[in-house]
């Protein structure tokens, strides 16, 4: 059969037909490679980070050290690694075969998008190699930014730069979306998933400017010392925070969307039903994106903003929970009296029910205004923080990873060794994050090396530390185990077919097994909604038989 | 293959769609350009509602005539590109050739009055941050009379906003060359004038982020 001979993978050859190629699918596994290898950097620095911790005084590292660590590792995990991973590595691949097209609408744009992505990535990483190490945590608040060592100067312009890839992936979908629609792909037949990345499209060029002008004003007060945001100049460090609040507040959304918009097909397509309330999960996304501008202040409640911005931004926080909750409850009645097929995928988007809500609603706890006040800064808002961006996004990419891996490599992965995975990757995440709720309610700060002032208080900081600390390898084990037989089964897993999870979108049902070069060898003409299982006869019958 | 053919991309269906899918590619992206600039806005808006008296008084340094001379310079050439536009749908591309080099003068006088303007203040030791130490008289004002707290906050976002609105400005010389170049080469006609839309709409936005900047730090 000609689809499987000829493919989008072997179409051509060599390293160079790759680093040229304008093919979104190719341009997906690019980004996969790539922030493949940041999750490891970043996985790595968290593990010291977690081990300096997990016996009281100092152990592996040193104050300073840790500090360079935790900020590495949360500019490595931000910025290179949630943010573009999925819109990058999933976007690309599916979002064009999800609605007919042939590609997406700049192509172009889309290497050159990879290539800004690398060249922020390159210059944070040979900033921190070869200027100095940067101790200012993720978020370089002034003073601590201005005043750092000159790294800080190659870390802003590689978050400027990496921020234009997003927001130029971004545009492309909104386009893409808008414009390249197969004939009948009506909008209340666009998958969830794509939904979704539009509307994470929205706010990545909606926020992602304004931490663009924000890292260039920090560049110059670095440089110039203009005095916007350095006090010491007569700058005022509390609207840097605004600045960089207003786009990562909403970046938070960048993460969780797409995340969110995998749920809702996995959901679907394995319990063999219509996802329920679909059109509410769709502008449920519209409705996050545009709330999530509206509440960056509830990153400030005790940064000295006024008491009434405090109580407008708590008010407006609360809201995000009403879109959100809307998603959930409909994700547990698409499951109810479908038929749920427990593959490795579908496990991840049970984890992520789970964790996220934790992540979630935690989120609304912080978001009190008189609660905050005792949480903020301690480790109740790391443990938060990691529910949503490790329990949400990432356990929504890796569900998705697999889901579509059949359809990017060809192949499949060992189930078995795919559910052993998750069930580390889910015990060890818990331990690892759960216990830090409890280490936040009692006090303990977070950014500190060292506890052991504590424990004359709170002498359970130490057991709870080290069972986080355990916890994270465990996590560490199951993570290396996914890549371990993801690799495997790259070389040695059986080959796929065109369809192996019954699924009703097009990238599976009118693509081979890999999809060729140009994706579909006619337009589809879309006849039904994403998930017209009830039209199986339709779906999988005739139609399949033409296609094998 | 006719000629028309080469400028439709092959994952487009038509010429319409191609064309409508760069116009809202380029509006999005004029999106994000506001967005950019909304941030400076934003810090001149906070400072100057601090300091009100600072601003009104350090704003006198800057010469509202050379402003508004660039402000006429900048809404001729939006009508230059704009004319340029209606010409290249008509097919009459000498006129678009002459249109887009006038346009392409206009830039340059904008960037050679900023010059003059930029030189002019650091001259007299008005510098963006550390380096701000106004001196000497010019016109009767003396400069010395302007070493006051929070008039450096002035300059330096006098500086960063002319300054990377300047660096559009060149961003758009840079673009008119070349497709001065391609007009004259024959690659455009009214079926096919895209990047001739896509600029003029650019351009259009460097104008109006002008019109806003000129009034604000120099008028006011």
């Amino acid at each position: 059969m000609s689809d499987e001979s000829h493919n989008y993978l072997n179409a051509s050859e060599g390293i160079w037909s790759w680093l040229s190629t304008t093919d979104h699918k190719r341009i997906g596994i690019m980004y996969a490679i790539a922030c493949g290898l940041f999750f490891l950097l970043g996985g790595i620095l968290a593990t010291f980070v977690r081990t300096e911790l997990g016996a009281p005084g100092e152990t592996i590292l040193g104050q300073d050290e840790y500090n360079q660590l935790f900020t590495l590792h949360g500019v490595v995990m931000v910025f290179l690694v949630i943010i573009p991973a999925i819109p990058g590595i999933l976007g690309n691949f599916v979002l064009p075969l999800q609605i007919g097209a042939k590609d997406v609408a700049f192509p172009r744009l889309n290497l050159a998008s990879w290539y800004l992505f690398m060249a922020g990535a390159i210059m944070a990483v040979c900033g921190w190699l070869f200027v100095g190490k940067v101790d200012t945590g993720w978020t370089f608040y002034t003073p601590y930014s201005s005043g750092a060592s000159n790294a800080v100067l190659w870390l802003t312009s590689a978050v400027f730069i990496a921020g234009f890839a997003s927001i130029f992936t971004g545009l492309n979908f909104i386009v893409t979306v808008h414009k390249m629609r197969a004939p009948g792909m009506t909008w209340n037949r666009l998958p969830l998933f794509t939904w979704a990345i539009y509307a994470t499209g929205i706010v990545q060029v909606l926020a992602t400017p304004v931490i663009g002008i924000t890292m260039v004003l920090l560049f110059l007060e670095k440089l110039l010392q203009i005095g916007i945001f350095d006090p010491a100049l007569g700058g005022d460090p509390v609207l840097f925070q605004h600045f960089f609040w207003f786009y990562s507040h909403p970046a938070v959304y960048i993460m969780i969307l797409p995340a969110m918009g995998i749920i809702s097909d996995l959901m679907g397509t394995f319990s063999r039903q219509h996802v329920s309330g679909y059109t509410f999960i769709a502008l449920s996304s519209v409705a996050i994106a545009f709330l999530g501008f509206l509440v960056w202040g509830h990153h400030m409640f005790v940064a000295g903003q006024s008491a009434l911005s405090s109580i407008i931004f708590s008010m407006l926080t609360f809201l995000i929970g009403i879109p959100t909750g809307i998603k959930v409850f409909n994700w547990v009645a698409t499951m109810y009296r479908g038929s749920v097929w427990l593959r490795t995928p579908m496990i991840y988007a049970l984890m992520f029910l789970f964790l996220f809500t934790i992540g979630g609603l935690t989120g609304i706890m912080v978001g009190v205004l008189a609660v905050d006040v005792h949480l903020h800064d301690t480790y109740f808002v790391v443990a938060h923080f990691h529910y949503v961006m490790m329990g949400g996004a990432l356990i929504g990419l890796i569900g998705g990873l697999h889901y579509w891996w059949p359809k990017m490599t060809g192949r499949m992965y060992n189930e078995t060794a795919g559910i052993i995975a998750a069930s580390l990757v889910f015990i060890g995440f818990n331990l690892t994050f759960f216990t830090q709720f409890f280490l936040g309610t009692k006090g303990m700060p977070r950014r500190y090396h060292d506890y052991s002032e504590f424990l004359e208080i709170y002498p359970e900081f130490a057991a709870l530390n080290m069972a986080s600390t355990i916890g994270s390898y465990i996590l560490g084990v199951g993570l290396v185990m996914i890549l371990i037989y993801a690799l495997y089964s790259l070389f040695r897993g059986p080959k796929a077919t065109a369809n192996p999870w019954g699924a009703c979108t097009l990238e599976w049902t009118h693509t081979g097994p890999i999809p060729d070069e140009h994706n579909f060898h006619d337009t589809p003409l879309v006849t039904r909604g994403p998930y017209d299982f009830h039209h199986a006869d339709d779906v999988f019958g005739p139609k399949n038989e033409h296609k094998q | 293959m006719n000629s028309a053919d080469t400028t439709l991309k092959h994952y487009f269906v038509s010429h319409g769609q191609q064309f409508d899918a760069a116009k809202l590619g380029m509006w999005l992206f004029l999106v994000t350009e506001v967005l950019l600039f909304s941030g400076m806005f934003v810090a001149y808006a906070v400072y100057r509602s601090w300091h009100p008296d600072v601003f009104l008084h350090a704003s006198e340094l800057l010469d509202w005539r050379l402003g508004a001379l660039n402000t006429v310079v900048l809404l001729a050439s939006s009508f230059t590109v704009a004319l340029s536009i209606h010409f290249v749908q008509k097919g009459e591309n000498e006129k678009v050739v002459v249109l887009l080099i006038m346009t392409l003068a206009c830039a340059t006088l904008f960037m050679l009055v900023k010059w003059i303007e930029y030189s002019g203040k650091f001259s007299h030791g008005v510098f963006p941050g550390a380096g701000y130490d106004p001196m000497g008289i010019i016109d009767g004002k003396d400069y010395s009379k302007y070493n006051i707290p929070f008039a450096p906050q002035f300059f330096s976002i006098y500086f960063v906003m002319t300054g990377i609105h300047g660096v559009h400005v060149l961003i758009g010389m840079g673009l008119f060359g070349w497709l001065t170049t391609r007009v004259a080469r024959g690659h455009f006609s009214p079926q096919y004038y895209t990047p001739i839309e896509l600029t003029g709409l650019y351009w259009h936005l460097v104008d109006i982020i002008w019109i806003f900047l000129f009034p604000l730090l120099y008028l006011i």
